[in-house]
């Protein structure tokens, strides 16, 4: 690890203004990432400022109906909280199915959007990463990439979003509030993270030096039944091959609302957008579902090792719809 | 100067830490020696660790679990991978399970650490047991692993001890796992049955597979 220097900003004002005044500085959440990523020197920060202790924590109530979560609220404390499994169950969901508990005890919601992608090649520095260094090649695109992308690739870049939490934000409308310098701003989850693209070395919509100070969670989602499926090579503390987060809206036996995200497939939480709107208007059935889910698969172009991704993705859609569907579906 | 600077506050456990220098910053990852280290890169912070103060100058590379076992001594916590993959180095951070080895130091001026050696102190005099050939005494779950035999070489068992101390208590606090029924009510206490344990208890791997014993130690010990 490099020697760095470490910064506690005491508001949110003094920790965009500290990151201003020390260029390639990293703000410092639960760690659990960053730290990690410093050991093995992918992660080279002169300056650590530290926002974990920022007035940034907490769930509150908007007047809406919606609910907001602080940046710096941890992951345990975000998936226990009552309004959060009462009325988003998927977030709930999805962040008991994230790393360990130990880890949930650390992680916070800015951390846990920000966290940076588990391709082994990006973890190497001995290894060629367009991610990690731009024009040095993309190893996995030939390489090991079992664990890799079936949406949204390029050929600079083929590596997948880990988190899981983002996965349910992204299905349950969700944005991101974000402060800089140019003041404050809100982004949709689902458009938070990009596509690699040509330029894999950012992954978000950031700006430089832009805080995350929470997150809020909508009044039309509120409430209503949602879901979060994952598969992953062990049955508990590890990252998903593939998941499914699902919000289903369901009215005199016409699908209202869908929000559908699968995760572990594509460098952000993919939403499934064209089995959304093939859905809404339709009968919640099997059949429909799976007319749906299929359309969006036909988009996926899985790489050399990776095509069992595909399927795998939709048995996890199929199971988390027709899971909500029968709560929602009113009597004939 | 020398080593972390390090001054102990109450108790008769205080003793100076006397380090070797170790080789500059650069060579060593693990932020021991202060050396030629420039000023801004070191920090001081102050910690409570198993109820005793400790104010010490370090690196800001520190991580605890490396300043609990080279700075303090407290060489319970383990270093299994260093990355947060393993759960060896847990222990308690102001009463919460936690992965020691991606902690900073610097981050944690304030805070109150227990390791696996101030375990017995946590629990109630009456339910503290008397240590082997009266030995120190024991937390009334490391008696739980010595009766039902839940280790074979030992090298995870503190930070399985620490998890699951931490686990009772989060699921006597209501919290949910991943096998928690979502309908289940929030904030009232989630019964441990043996999947709930085996979920909780996950990110503590055990290269000798004792796992059955280790969910049968800590059902015995059940609120
Ligand atoms: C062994 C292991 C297993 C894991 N398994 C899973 C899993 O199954 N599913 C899953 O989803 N995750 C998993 N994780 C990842 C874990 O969820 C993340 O490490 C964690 O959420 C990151 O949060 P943090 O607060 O510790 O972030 P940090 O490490 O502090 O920060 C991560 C990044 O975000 C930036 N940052 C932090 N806070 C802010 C802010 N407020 N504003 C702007 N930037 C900020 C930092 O500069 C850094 O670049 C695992 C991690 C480990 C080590
Ligand atoms: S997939 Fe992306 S992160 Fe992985 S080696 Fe290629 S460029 Fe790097
Ligand atoms: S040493 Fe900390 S988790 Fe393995
Ligand atoms: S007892 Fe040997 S690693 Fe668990």
């Amino acid at each position: 690890m490099k020697p760095f220097a470490y910064l506690r900003a005491g508001s949110v004002e003094e920790a965009v203004d500290a990151h201003a005044a020390h260029p390639g500085a990293r703000y410092l959440g639960g760690g659990t990432n960053l730290i990690d990523l410093m050991k093995l020197e992918v992660e080279r920060p002169p300056v650590l400022i530290d926002v974990s202790r920022l007035p940034l924590e907490g769930v509150r109530e908007l007047p809406e109906g919606g609910l907001w979560a602080g940046a710096t609220v941890r992951n345990s404390d975000l998936a226990a909280h009552p309004a959060v499994r009462d009325r988003y169950p998927a977030l709930s969901e999805a962040l008991l199915a994230g790393a360990s508990g130990q880890l949930r005890n650390v992680a916070t919601t800015g951390g846990n959007l920000l966290q940076r992608t588990r391709c082994p090649y990006f973890q190497d520095v001995t290894k060629p990463c367009n991610k990690r260094e731009p024009g040095s090649g993309c190893g996995a695109l030939e390489g090991v990439h079992r664990d890799h992308a079936v949406f949204g690739h390029s050929r600079h870049c083929v590596a997948t979003h880990p988190s899981d939490m983002a996965v349910a934000l992204a299905a349950l409308d969700a944005r991101v509030e974000l402060y800089g310098t140019e003041g404050r701003r809100t982004v949709p989850v689902a458009e938070f993270h990009r596509l690699p693209g040509e330029h894999p070395e950012r992954d978000t919509e950031i700006r430089p030096g832009e805080l995350i100070t929470g997150v809020v969670l909508p009044a039309a989602t509120a409430g209503l039944p949602s879901a979060y499926r994952k598969a992953r090579d062990r049955a508990s503390y590890a990252f998903a091959l593939a998941s499914v987060a699902a919000v289903l809206e369901v009215a005199d036996g016409v699908v209202r609302r869908a929000g559908i995200a699968f995760g572990g497939v594509a460098h952000r939480p993919w939403r499934a957008r064209r089995a959304e709107e093939a859905l809404v208007g339709a009968a919640p059935t099997e059949d429909a579902f799976e007319h749906a889910v299929d359309l969006e698969l036909a988009a996926a172009s899985p790489l050399r090792d990776n095509a069992f991704k595909v399927p795998l993705t939709r048995g996890l859609a199929l199971d988390v719809l027709t899971r909500l569907a029968p709560r929602t579906a009113s009597p004939a | 100067m020398d080593g972390p600077h390090h001054e102990t506050g109450t108790g008769d456990r205080a003793r100076e830490s006397a380090r070797p220098t170790g080789p500059g910053p650069g060579a060593s990852g693990g932020g021991g020696a202060l050396g030629t280290l420039p000023d801004a890169c070191r920090s001081t912070t102050t910690l409570r660790v198993n109820g005793v103060s400790h104010t010490l100058t370090v690196d800001n590379r520190r991580v605890l679990l490396d300043l609990l076992r080279e700075d303090l001594d407290l060489v319970g916590a383990k270093k299994g991978c260093d990355h947060g993959q393993c759960g060896a180095c847990t222990v308690l951070l102001d009463g919460r399970r936690v992965n020691s080895c991606l902690l900073p130091a610097v981050a944690l001026d304030g805070c109150e650490v227990t390791t696996v050696e101030g375990l017995p102190a946590l629990a109630p005099p009456e339910d503290r047991e008397d240590g082997e050939n009266g030995g120190d005494p024991l937390h009334p779950l490391q008696r739980a692993f010595l009766e039902r035999d839940a280790f074979q070489c030992g090298y995870c068992t503190p930070g399985q001890l620490c998890s699951a101390v931490g686990a009772i208590a989060e699921a006597v606090a209501g919290h949910p796992s991943h096998v928690t029924d979502p309908a289940a009510p929030s904030g009232e206490p989630v019964p441990l049955t043996r999947e709930e344990i085996r979920e909780r208890l996950s990110g503590n791997l055990c290269r000798c597979a004792a796992y059955p014993h280790i969910v049968e130690a800590v059902e015995d010990v059940l609120p």
